[in-house]
């Protein structure tokens, strides 16, 4: 008891460390750099106050509807790698973020029960809207010591093992499950290649294929390859606006086909990583519209977006027996693909 | 390639050929640099008789070498890409497509089949690496779960051997995806308790090695194969070290408890064929 609310205390006290500083500390990407400049002359304004003669309150005001409506001009047509620049933004809200937010009596469950517990993954129990959900979540750390423990949200086989078993957990007590993904990918060092990594994400597929409780997928920042699909298999894929999905970083995919990984910009387009693109293809049910300038903007609405769309999707699946539901999810699962007889 | 051979134009040559093998009559062992008879190697399934050393083989002669003589029938065989993306890096992927199909003369990475194992009926799929590196896109994902799907109906075992560098990243999520399908069709042919039996050659990684590979009921690799799920180079980048001598390596998965057994490619059929007879409670098959 004293742990949790230790740990719910941190969570929120990280949260004010981080947004409650004034606007200068957003951490602009390159292409915000306009932004930024305006936000700073705004600052400087604020800074100069009441002690000045001609009256800034004014100015301070246009030079906000100004700002808003360049964030607006520049968001409207971001492309596919400054998409993926949003999705990994270092103040993203990540899992233990959101469940802050609509999952308040959250209980971590730690462990794989063989061999260790991955903080790359965060697992347990929590009530949304007064119901029990199963949560499995990619973790990344917000500061250097906890991107180092939760090893930059990169699950090691024991992470999925961790994820398998809360998995058929919730499938005993009835329980939905919603996957949180944000993963560069799985962890590629030789402790995961010593313990089967492959394995472990394999069977998370098949495990996920055939689990007898509605399972939602959202995907609130980077849906890395292999390392995000091993907990997002399911009933439905939801993604945030700004969050994307591949199957290789574009970095990675940049330094194989176009033997650089500067190409890095060009990969991202080809392999049409972002929401919309994704949602054309027919592999995502609803994109989740994030609070102007990203979802690091203001947590706080970007969480209540989910946590609408997660009970409006749990009732959907709701309605259907479990054998519906299963055979859907087959012919789903089965229905990936574009091929020409 | 024979002098004969070389003059037939292309299009009237029937036999299909896999070039993981290097051409000519002497052929030198990588491992270790005997020069060998092509015949001979031909007789010894591509083994080295010197060294054991075995050599990648293409799809069509795995699946020869494996089920009985003349018993093939080929499941999905006219699948194609669809190139979903319209996929450009340095090259179109159709390009990319067309010519690996030259190459090997498959229309796709993985061949399937219906055949015949010491007289029991079976479904057999093999990758040919020649084909893109063996990537797994729509088409392979395809293929492999019409091949489970035959299995289950029919209920006959489902062999699979895998050659892979991974997911077919032209295809993007669409091959990504196929990790899921692949697996959830394996999942199906769980629940009817129908054997899957997984044969990991060299290479397996990346997306096959993180689905259809490891699912077996049984896996099973080859002598030496690099079976993992990220590429050497990769985790050598990561950690910064050059890796141990024989890390990701058939025997290491062994020692891991990832892999049931290793097999040497001459003995794979007789060691199926009675594992499958055991789980079906069938008399050892008399070869």
């Amino acid at each position: 008891m004293v742990k949790r609310f230790t740990t719910r205390w941190t969570h929120q006290y990280s949260l004010v460390g981080s947004l409650g500083l004034g606007r200068m500390d957003l951490k602009f990407l390159d292409f915000e750099q306009p932004i930024a400049e305006l936000e700073a002359k705004i600052e400087e304004l604020r800074f100069v106050g009441d002690d000045s003669e001609i009256s800034i309150n004014e100015e301070v005001a246009r030079l906000k509807g100004k700002s808003a409506a360049l964030t607006k001009s520049i968001f409207s047509k971001l492309g596919a790698w400054q998409i993926a620049q949003i999705a990994r933004h270092p103040m993203r809200p990540y899992t233990n973020d959101y469940l802050g937010y609509f999952a308040p009596d959250f209980q971590e469950l730690h462990g794989d029960r063989m061999y260790a517990d991955d903080p790359a993954i965060v697992s347990g129990v929590g009530r949304l809207d007064g119901r029990s959900v199963m949560f499995i979540g990619h973790q990344k750390g917000r500061d250097t010591k906890e991107r180092v423990r939760r090893n930059y949200g990169m699950p090691k086989p024991e992470g999925y093992r961790k994820a398998q078993r809360m998995m058929k957990m919730a499938e005993k007590f009835s329980m939905p499950i919603v996957t949180l993904i944000d993963t560069p990918g799985a962890d590629p060092g030789i402790g995961a290649e010593e313990r089967g990594q492959s394995e472990a994400i394999a069977h998370s597929l098949y495990l996920m294929a055939g689990l007898r409780t509605p399972i939602i997928s959202v995907v609130i920042g980077e849906g890395g390859s292999g390392g995000a699909l091993a907990i997002g298999v399911g009933d439905r894929l939801l993604m945030l606006q700004y969050a994307v999905y591949s199957v290789i970083s574009p970095e990675g995919c940049a330094s194989i086909l176009w033997k650089s990984a500067e190409k890095a910009e060009e990969a991202a387009e080809a392999m049409r990583i972002t929401a919309g693109s994704l949602e054309d293809f027919g592999f995502v049910d609803e994109i989740l519209p994030e609070p102007l300038g990203g979802a690091h903007r203001d947590p706080a609405a970007a969480a209540e977006v989910v946590r609408n769309a997660l009970l409006h999707h749990l009732e959907q699946l709701d309605r259907l027996d479990i054998d519906q539901l299963l055979e859907e999810r087959q012919r789903r699962i089965a229905g990936f693909g574009q091929y020409k007889e | 390639m024979s002098w004969f051979e070389k003059l037939m134009p292309s299009r009237i040559s029937t036999e299909k050929r896999t070039r993981s093998v290097p051409e000519g009559v002497w052929i030198k062992c990588q491992e270790c640099d005997a020069q060998l008879y092509r015949t001979e190697l031909e007789r010894n399934l591509y083994v080295c008789p010197k060294c054991d050393y075995h050599m990648r083989i293409g799809a069509r002669r795995r699946l020869e070498y494996f089920l009985d003589p003349d018993s093939q029938q080929e499941i999905a065989a006219s699948l194609e890409s669809r190139d979903p993306l319209r996929f450009k890096d340095s090259k179109k992927y159709k390009d990319r497509i067309s010519q690996a199909q030259k190459k090997t003369g498959e229309k796709d990475a993985l061949v399937a089949v219906t055949g015949t194992l010491h007289s029991r009926p079976v479904v057999a799929c093999a990758f040919e690496f020649a084909f893109m590196g063996g990537s797994m896109g729509s088409v392979v994902g395809e293929r492999f779960c019409r091949a489970a799907r035959h299995s289950a109906e029919n209920k006959m075992p489902l062999i699979s051997f895998s050659a892979s560098g991974g997911a077919r990243m032209q295809e993007a999520l669409f091959s990504l995806l196929q990790m899921a399908k692949t697996s959830a069709a394996l999942a199906v042919l769980g629940d009817m308790r129908v054997p899957y039996v997984s044969v990991l050659t060299d290479p397996t990684t990346g997306g096959v090695s993180a689905s259809l590979a490891m699912l077996g009921d049984v896996n099973i690799a080859e002598p030496k194969a690099l079976i993992g799920f990220a590429g050497p180079r990769v985790i050598e980048q990561t950690v910064g070290q050059r890796l141990p001598e024989g890390f990701q390596r058939s025997e290491f998965l062994l020692d891991h408890g990832t892999v049931d057994m290793i097999v040497d490619r001459r003995e794979l059929r007789e060691q199926v064929a009675d594992l499958l007879a055991k789980f079906e409670h069938r008399p050892r098959p008399v070869s």
